[in-house]
């Protein structure tokens, strides 16, 4: 069986706070292969952003390793973790994060754009299939919310990248349109042959993935 | 990648082009200011150094008595015949009614070659310059001027100072009444087989001036100008930070999200630092642009102030100079280095990951405003210590510099005290004033650059204020005689004086030579004993019986710059003649140079080639117009040959007031920015602030209360600043009268306080702040509630 994609090995890390240190993730260990998708759930404050960030390279365990595509990035530097990020991860956050004074067709090339890697017709594709064809002009806050959201998968996929990490990408959309966003998502991840790592609340979306985990207490529940 | 980073960060401005137009028109206004005073002074030391140039003087070495007299015909000859090569210059003014032009007689034929002489062309005519009645070479500017009457022909020549006119030494001797030569060039290179020139006469021998009297007198004029420019230029930066903090609060996102997409930080601050850069070449092209036409507005009030200060004579036009051009460039690159580097620190130190902090830039921290609390108690401290035991001029202005600094940086610390000692009663004017309160570090820079250019606005209007008041009372003390005479020879004037004498009640002969007092330029009057004197000259301190004793012909009276530049006291000898001992010393304001007054008698002794020809006349008021009219029809004087009183005080109040019109100006100018750098605050915050709005918005306070409150709320930070900037105003008025005049004119002024002129002040005051937050509180009376509700919206 060929390597996973990510592979998180026995992950912790604590964040001091006026109390003393709190342990968000105490032992932690996950896999992920090419082409799975896997929801990450759990409740507030149990540690599912930060293992999400954890496994995009944004931040450091204090112990384990954050194997990605057989290279443990934990260990590399600021500029390195970052060029990992530009080539290798796709990001989805809960507040879109596009950059308001770019448009949207400077928005989705840009993570590509960045990585040296930008493809005008893949884009287009991406854009066409995510209904944004005739929004490419306007810019962000001319958009609804699930127009943003959907500007933001197309530029975390642009690059192409192989694994794709969302953090509650439906979090601030309403039902219908969230289910319509995670649908054009999994056929674009599963189209690209990329990982999913998902964050989400909601056991429906959940179990529309191939897989599931449960993060309670810092630990996880398989 | 940088590039596309680039893009991305240059994206913010084409969405906020005013907030671009703010930021390049602050760095502008900033570099504007800077290298227009620049410019004004590069062109005013060029003129300097041109004259110091005149005739290689700045080359050549010269051969002059050592109390400054005319050589003897004598010496001269003998150092010629024992072969050593020196050229005779008469040098000397004429003045006439009208103006003044300096003549300056050469030997051609014996002027060393090093001496290079004025450009001549095809039109020269070398016959006419060598004959009766000669020939005056002059600029074109000098041609164009006023001038003395009765002057020989005018060649216009290139290469010659303004106001300055260089001719034969025969033609030089007959204007200036002056056979013998006022000094002696002395060529580079004698024959070998002479000894050296001191050994062969008793001259002294000077060496070449690389520096000119006039440079050295205006060097003080010039380092003020330059503060004021430092000033407006610091002021200026104020609102290039503020332009740069908001950019960068408001893509405090951009930047993370950019982070996150794997833009390594050291791309990023590259980036930021490439933008800033262009940023920085575009405004700083326009803003020096503007300061070379500032500089070229400015220039003719220059010309007026050195004139009418210290006599130097500069043309009232600038050249384009690269120099001060790239030096503004420069200072615009360093200014905008200096002015986004806290914003460069904190991008550096941004987590990548760490939640939105709306405002964190504008919010100092307790212990941030406690600490610039310490520092401006220490620069306090400095500033006094510098006060009481400093020494010249640059410890005068290091201690403005100090207080200055010191109160900006005490202000955030007194503004959050005085609110923090008043008591609002209900929840709304609890809000209100624990908003004020929340508002201060944001608005700190902007508040910091109004107090000091009010400041500066209440510490310059009292200066000149006070400069003004002692200056009219001095007049009225020095100006007592009723009419003043130019005769056109003194022959005449002596003919003049026996007809009138017997119509009138005194007659005062005005005589002075200039002589060389400590190796500088002074100038010697010789006064009749008269009670016009007696009762009115301007004493500061003398002995008793003072004006006995100069009446004998063995004291002196020297001028308070005189006195405190060479630290001399009444009762010391100075060396005029013999040694006359000082008996008294006298305000003297707007002269420059060391002065000294001897007895008439006394004066006619030491210089017996000077006899009057201006005279002061004392008549009844009533009869002074019928003389004048006589003086006029009956002796066919010139209309400006007689001057009565009132003339003359409105001429040299003219020349004061001219004096003082740069600074005037570059006063306003620093108000100006001054308001822009609060509009730019205001328009920061007014962004930034609606999420807290928003929320008293929603729970039932109006728009338009909301708005009013905004507007209120500017104006009484901007009548505290008034308030703070009253007290370190008039300190700075001390400071100005009591250790930058002394050191820089040399002359002290009592203080005075001018309360009417604060109250305008304080009325300009509220109109700035009052039109810098019109723009933002009327938005916000406009704002659709969908922007409000968009708030609670995008709340994180």
């Amino acid at each position: 069986m060929s390597d996973p994609l990510l592979d998180l090995r026995d992950i912790r890390k604590t964040f001091p706070s006026d109390t003393g240190a709190v342990r968000v993730l105490d032992g932690v260990s996950l896999q992920l292969n090419a082409g799975e998708t896997l929801a990450l759930t759990g409740e507030s404050g149990s540690g599912k952003s930060t293992l999400l960030h954890l496994s995009g390279g944004l931040d450091q365990p204090d112990s384990g390793q954050v194997v990605l595509e057989g290279q443990d990035i934990a260990t590399l530097d600021d500029s390195a973790r970052a060029l990992v990020r530009r080539q290798r991860v796709g990001l989805i956050f809960q507040q879109f994060n596009l950059v308001p004074s770019l448009n949207v067709g400077a928005n989705i090339a840009l993570q590509a754009r960045l990585a040296g890697r930008h493809d005008a017709d893949f884009t287009a594709t991406l854009a066409a299939r995510l209904g944004l064809s005739d929004m490419l002009t306007r810019y962000p806050e001319q958009l609804s919310g699930g127009q943003q959201q959907r500007v933001a998968i197309a530029r975390a996929l642009a690059p192409r990248p192989a694994l794709i990490l969302a953090d509650e990408p439906t979090g601030n959309l309403d039902e219908e349109t969230g289910d319509s966003v995670l649908t054009l998502l999994l056929d674009l991840v599963s189209e690209t042959g990329a990982g999913l790592l998902l964050v989400t609340h909601s056991p429906r979306l959940a179990d529309r993935l191939s897989r599931r985990a449960h993060l309670s207490r810092g630990q996880l529940e398989v | 990648m940088l590039y596309t980073a680039l893009l991305t960060l240059l994206s913010h401005w084409k969405r906020h082009p005013g907030q671009f137009v703010m930021l390049a028109l602050g760095l502008a206004l900033a570099t504007a200011l800077w290298s227009g005073v620049q410019a004004i002074n590069a062109e005013a030391r060029a003129a300097y150094d041109r004259a110091a140039a005149t005739l290689g003087q700045d080359q050549l070495s010269r051969l002059e008595r050592a109390d400054g007299q005319p050589i003897d015909l004598a010496d001269y000859i003998a150092l010629r015949a024992a072969g050593y090569l020196v050229s005779p210059v008469i040098l000397g003014d004429i003045r006439g009614p009208d103006g003044h032009l300096r003549i300056l007689g050469v030997d051609p034929l014996t002027t060393p070659a090093e001496a290079q002489g004025p450009t001549l062309d095809g039109t020269f005519n070398l016959a006419a310059f060598f004959t009766h009645p000669g020939l005056l070479l002059v600029s074109q500017d000098t041609a164009n001027g006023a001038l003395p009457n009765d002057l020989p022909p005018l060649q216009i020549t290139d290469n010659i100072p303004p106001a300055t006119a260089i001719t034969d030494i025969s033609t030089a001797a007959r204007l200036l009444g002056q056979e013998n030569p006022s000094y002696l060039l002395v060529a580079a290179n004698q024959p070998h087989n002479l000894p050296p020139i001191t050994q062969a006469t008793t001259l002294t021998l000077r060496a070449p001036q690389s520096t000119s009297d006039i440079a050295r007198l205006t060097d003080s004029f010039h380092l003020n100008l330059s503060a004021f420019g430092f000033l407006s230029f610091g002021v200026g930066l104020f609102i290039v930070h503020a332009a740069i903090g908001l950019a960068f609060e408001q893509r405090r996102a951009m930047v993370r999200t950019l982070r996150a997409l794997g833009t390594p930080l050291r791309t990023i601050l590259m980036a930021l630092s490439l933008e800033l850069a262009v940023i920085a070449l575009i405004a700083g092209t326009i803003g020096v642009a503007l300061g070379y036409l500032i500089a070229a507005a400015l220039m003719p009030g220059v010309a007026g102030t050195l004139r009418g200060l210290y006599g130097a004579e500069i043309e009232g036009i600038l050249r384009f100079n690269p120099s001060w051009a790239i030096s503004g460039l420069l200072i615009t690159f360093l200014g905008t280095a200096a002015a986004a580097i806290q914003v460069m620190i904190r991008t550096a130190r941004m987590p990548l990951l760490a939640p939105a902090m709306p405002r964190a830039w504008a919010q100092a921290s307790g212990r941030m405003i406690r600490l610039q609390a310490y520092a401006a108690l220490a620069l306090f401290a400095l500033a006094a210590l510098l006060a009481l035991v400093g020494q010249g001029l640059i410890a005068a202005f290091a201690c403005l510099a100090a207080l200055l600094i010191g109160a900006a940086l005490g202000l955030p610390a007194l503004m959050t005290g005085a609110l923090s000692l008043i008591r609002p009663k209900g929840a709304f004017a609890e809000w209100v004033v624990a908003d004020t309160r929340q508002q201060i570090p944001g608005l700190s820079l902007a508040l910091m650059a109004l107090l000091l250019a009010l400041a500066a606005n209440i510490g310059v209007s009292t200066m000149v204020g006070s400069f003004r008041h002692t200056f009219l009372g001095w007049l009225d003390q020095r100006l007592t005689s009723e009419l003043y005479v130019t005769a056109p020879s003194s022959a005449e004037a002596a003919a003049l004086m026996q007809i009138l004498a017997p119509d009138v009640d005194a007659i005062l002969p005005i005589v002075s030579a200039e002589m060389r007092l400590f190796d500088r330029p002074a100038e010697i009057f010789g006064v009749l004993d008269h009670p016009t004197y007696r009762q009115a000259w301007p004493l500061l301190s003398a002995a008793p019986n003072a004006w006995d004793q100069l009446a004998t012909g063995d004291a002196v009276l020297v001028n308070e710059q005189l006195s405190r530049r060479e630290n001399l006291r009444v009762g010391d000898i100075i060396d005029i003649a013999d040694g006359l001992p000082i008996v008294g010393i006298y305000s003297d304001y707007g002269n420059p140079n060391g002065q000294a007054i001897t007895s008439l008698s006394h004066f006619l002794e030491t210089f017996p080639n000077i006899l009057p020809h201006r005279f002061a006349i004392r008549i009844t008021p009533e009869e002074a117009p019928a003389l004048a009219t006589r003086l006029r029809d009956e002796f066919g004087l010139p209309p400006n040959a007689v001057t009565n009183q009132a003339q003359v005080k409105a001429f040299s109040i003219a020349v004061f007031e001219q004096t003082f019109r740069v600074t005037g100006a570059l006063n306003i100018l620093t108000l100006g920015v001054a308001g822009i750098a609060l509009l730019t605050s205001l328009l920061t915050l007014a962004n930034l602030r609606l999420p807290q709005l928003a929320p008293i918005w929603a729970i039932g306070t109006s728009r338009a209360t909301l708005a009013g409150l905004e507007m209120a709320r500017s104006l009484a930070l901007a009548t505290l600043t008034f308030l703070l900037a009253l007290p370190v105003g008039l300190a700075l008025a001390w400071v100005l009268l009591t250790l930058v005049n002394v050191e820089a004119f040399g002359w002290r002024l009592p203080m005075r306080v001018f309360p009417t002129d604060w109250l305008s002040l304080f009325a300009l005051a509220l109109l700035a702040a009052g039109l810098a937050a019109l723009g933002p509180t009327l938005r916000l009376a406009r704002m659709p509630p969908a922007r409000l509700t968009q708030v609670f919206a995008q709340e994180r």
